[in-house]
């Protein structure tokens, strides 16, 4: 099947989209991995394909008159195995960090507790993958860590460097293990994740192994790729297979929802005003140039100051009985006023209600600066996840601009990835038809 | 037989260095020669008056530039920020004020004079008057202003001119007189008046060339180049007269062989993108901003900066024949004295007569002068051409103004953008 890729290389996430032949999406693959922007892409693209795959398996499935339960088992299942996979490589790593001179000393004793640690991560490993196991993300490191840290703070003893040692070996290892390339694909993973999931299944066994192999089979041929966000330049692309990140999020919005006329992203280091025309062609846009202000990371620091989760921020928020004004659109000053606020007795959520609607003030002059704000209006990036900064959204455009209807997919962070897969297969297209025209 | 082509080198470019560090020696040794020193700007200078007086100039502006393109300017700032200015002043003004106080070292290494006089010549930018205010108390100079009425209505009027010619006469020339000694000599200025003219027809041709495709020159940065002996010390001399001309040639010999401009990575192979910038370049990384346009094929085919010291190009020349109106009409006629309509106008006439496939505006953090209603710029020429516009944001000198990873990103994206809208348009035609 011929297939065409996106991939946005972000500042806190990587995002890849495969799309069919017919240019509809098939599968979206993300990463938080930094170290290295080819590995993060290399992953994102990997994890996409892996999920094009499981798409292609439900429809097999489904055809074959299999019940959906069973591909959502294996999907977790098949979690389960690129997980240990991983983990796999994580012990190696650790463990040859051990070998390192500097731990001449304590390795003996060290050594025996990373036994202790990998067995206990082995024995949590199924947990993650358990049907509404209770995950705070579905990344590696994240899981990995947590688990890591519970086993270290069990085994690790006074001696020998204690927890401290454990925790610098992880830290390490870690690092290694993104930067190592480790078999993630389908073909390579779906054996052991079948097996486990058809040892419990009750009936379609036949059908969920037929429609397994016929997604092996499938061979998911990558015409062309595309790449764009802020890791572009390291893309191993040809220049014209790059594409900026404003040309994609407006594409990728327009094909989320076709009558987006205004686009607002506000993504971890900046924050995009764009317009677009009926076929989603960019007609202008405006960022931030000179300061970060406002921005998905302007969040992330308050989160930190008030020791609160990224994904706690805007709920807490939204219990505001009154909006508390923040002046200041600077990270670093809204830190300090917030602490003085804090001093002065107002509540936590008022002042973080003020908050939310600091940063989409800051959004709103973009808005304002690009042209304002058209009728359909779709906002994108992560902070589109947040649900008060979507209500100070949408109350300060309903003031500023009136009513509009406001789009938010719950795929909203891979619109980027979307056009740039979009690109190429319109690239493609258009070149297949040159071709047509020659001949 | 076959004749190979003749080595081409770029003298005009050796030639407009030797010209631009001859100025600067010549002025760092007007103690020793005796020679007065006058500082003044750019827009509205009067070169050739000051040369009736063997007056050397002194331009603050230029100063600062050569620092931000020398690296000096972020210490030039502190320097001035440390001794109380805001970070929000203009960073001209700064630089300017922080070279003083660093020893004032030119570019060549050698120690420039403190100014003999201020002389203000107001065009447009009120920051003007306030820098030399600042200088005045500084330097403990005199200080005389040339006031330039604004042209708010769109159009220079008899009595405007009437007044500047006026101020001339009461109260500049019989300053320069007092300052050097030397008796004013109407004549004199006829004749390096009529050399302003040579000069002007020939860079008026270079910037007309850039109407062929693909451009010979690049407009903006290396107009930035073409303008430095006119907008300096050498409108009104022989050596400004012989720079234009082999200036002209070369450019057009280039067009002749149908190539493009010289960037500093060499000849421009491919020439994907015709411009009309609006604003001052980022001096402090001008390269680097250089290279964001080059290496994408974005060539300027015009800018309205490199017309802040005159605007030739719309048919103003010097006219000997009336030397002191037609200094008048200079001063009226700078790109700074326009009004925001006039400069809607002259960008829609360069994207049009130029075949510009968009414009692109440099907003800079400095000048309200020129970033003041950028943005309706930029919507009305989007309306009025069709074009595409673009909008960046830095500064002039303070190098904590470039962000280089978003400029380019900006940049890129803004071409990308101009690309998918010709090729629709392409579409839609075909």
């Amino acid at each position: 099947m011929r297939c065409f890729t996106g991939v946005d290389l972000g500042s806190t996430t990587s995002k890849a989209v495969v799309l069919d032949e017919r240019g509809e999406t098939i599968g979206r693959g993300i990463t938080n991995s930094r170290s290295n922007y080819e590995m993060a892409s290399q992953v994102a693209r990997t994890e996409a394909f892996v999920n094009a795959k499981f798409t292609l398996f439900r429809r097999a499935l489904s055809a074959r008159g299999g019940s959906l339960g069973l591909a959502e088992a294996l999907e977790r299942s098949f979690r389960q195995e690129q997980y240990l996979a991983q983990l796999r490589l994580l012990e190696r790593c650790a463990r040859s960090e051990l070998d390192g001179a500097r731990y001449d000393a304590v390795r003996a004793g060290a050594s025996k507790r990373l036994d202790a640690v990998f067995a206990g991560m082995h024995e949590d490993a199924p947990l993650w993958f358990l049907p509404g196991a209770n995950r705070k993300s579905d990344f590696f490191r994240d899981l990995a860590g947590t688990s890591w840290q519970v086993r270290a703070e069990r085994v690790a003893g006074p001696g020998d460097g204690g927890i401290a040692l454990l925790m610098a070996l992880y830290d390490k290892a870690i690092l290694r293990v993104e930067n190592e390339a480790v078999e993630l694909g389908f073909d390579a993973n779906i054996d052991p994740a079948l097996d486990r999931v058809l040892a419990s299944a009750s009936s379609d066994r036949d059908a969920c192994r037929a429609a397994a192999e016929e997604a092996r089979a499938t061979v998911l041929e990558d015409v062309r790729s595309v790449g764009t966000g802020y890791g572009r330049a390291r893309l191993p692309f040809p220049k014209d297979r790059i594409r900026s990140e404003i040309l994609c999020h407006g594409l990728g919005a327009h094909a989320m929802f076709p009558a987006t006329r205004t686009v607002l992203d506000i993504g971890g280091q900046d924050t995009k005003a764009i317009q677009v025309d009926p076929e989603g062609i960019v007609s202008s846009f405006q960022m931030n140039d000179r300061c970060a202000a406002g921005c998905g990371r302007y969040l992330g620091y308050i989160a930190d100051e008030m020791n609160l989760g990224l994904h706690e921020l805007g709920p807490l928020a939204q219990r505001a009985t009154r909006t508390v004004r923040i002046s200041s659109t600077c990270t670093v000053f809204a830190g300090a006023e917030l602490r003085e606020r804090l001093t002065l007795g107002e509540k936590r959520e008022d002042i973080l209600s003020g908050l939310h609607r600091s940063i989409i003030l800051r959004a709103m002059s973009l808005l304002a600066r690009s042209g304002g704000v058209a009728d359909e209006f779709t906002f994108t990036g992560g902070v589109a996840n947040n649900p008060a900064a979507v209500e100070a959204l949408r109350g300060l455009v309903r003031e500023n601009y009136g009513e509009r209807i406001l789009n938010i997919s719950p795929n909203s962070i891979y619109t980027g990835a979307l056009g740039a897969a979009l690109f190429a297969f319109r690239d493609t297209a258009r070149e297949d038809a040159l071709a047509k025209e020659a001949a | 037989m076959t004749t190979a082509a003749p080595v081409r080198k770029d003298r005009a470019m050796e030639l407009q260095k030797e010209l631009i560090a001859s100025y600067f020696t010549r002025l760092s040794r007007a103690p020793q020669t005796g020679a007065k020193t006058v500082a003044t700007f750019v827009p509205g200078n009067l070169s050739e008056l000051l040369q009736c007086f063997d007056a050397v100039p002194v331009l603050p502006e230029i100063n600062a530039l050569q620092s931000g393109m020398r690296k000096l300017s972020g210490n030039y700032i502190s320097e001035a920020e440390r001794r109380g200015h805001s970070e929000d002043v203009c960073t001209y003004v700064k630089c300017d004020l922080g070279m003083f106080d660093a020893g004032n070292v030119g570019p060549t290494g050698e120690k420039l004079p403190v100014p003999d006089l201020l002389l203000l010549s107001y065009t447009g930018c009120f920051t003007f008057m306030k820098w030399f205010e600042l200088l005045r108390e500084k330097l403990d100079r005199p200080s005389v202003m040339l006031h330039v009425p604004y042209q708010g209505q769109g159009k220079a009027t008899p009595e405007m001119r009437r007044y500047i010619v006026e101020q001339l006469e009461r109260v500049v020339i019989p300053e320069l007189e007092k300052l050097t000694g030397v008796k004013f000599d109407v004549d004199r200025l006829r004749e390096k008046l009529a050399l302003s003219v040579k000069a002007e027809d020939d860079l008026v041709a270079v910037w007309e060339s850039a109407k062929n495709r693909p451009s010979p020159i690049d407009g903006y940065f290396g107009g930035v180049y073409y303008i430095g002996p006119i907008f300096t010390a050498f409108r009104g001399t022989q050596e400004g007269c012989d720079y234009y001309s082999v200036l002209r040639e070369e450019t057009m010999q280039r067009v002749r062989e149908g190539r493009g401009p010289v960037t500093p990575d060499g000849e421009m192979s491919e020439e994907k993108f015709r411009l009309v910038v609006e604003g001052p370049p980022n001096w402090t990384h001008f390269r680097e901003f250089w290279k964001m346009f080059s290496d994408e094929g974005a060539v300027a085919v015009a800018s309205t900066y490199t017309k802040v010291g005159g605007l030739y190009d719309r048919g103003f020349r010097h006219d000997p024949k009336d030397p002191l109106g037609t200094l008048a009409d200079y001063c009226l006629g700078c790109y700074t004295n326009h009004s925001l309509p006039d400069r809607v106008d002259l960008i829609s006439k360069y994207v049009e007569e130029y075949e510009a496939d968009g414009f692109l505006i440099n907003s800079v953090k400095s000048c309200a002068s020129f970033s003041a209603g950028q943005l309706l710029i930029l919507r009305e020429v989007e309306k009025r051409t069709g074009r595409t516009g673009g909008f960046i944001e830095s500064d002039l000198v303070d190098p904590r103004y470039f962000s280089a990873a978003n400029i380019k990103n900006r940049i890129e994206s803004y071409l990308q953008m101009v690309d998918q809208k010709r090729a629709a348009a392409a579409g839609a035609a075909s």
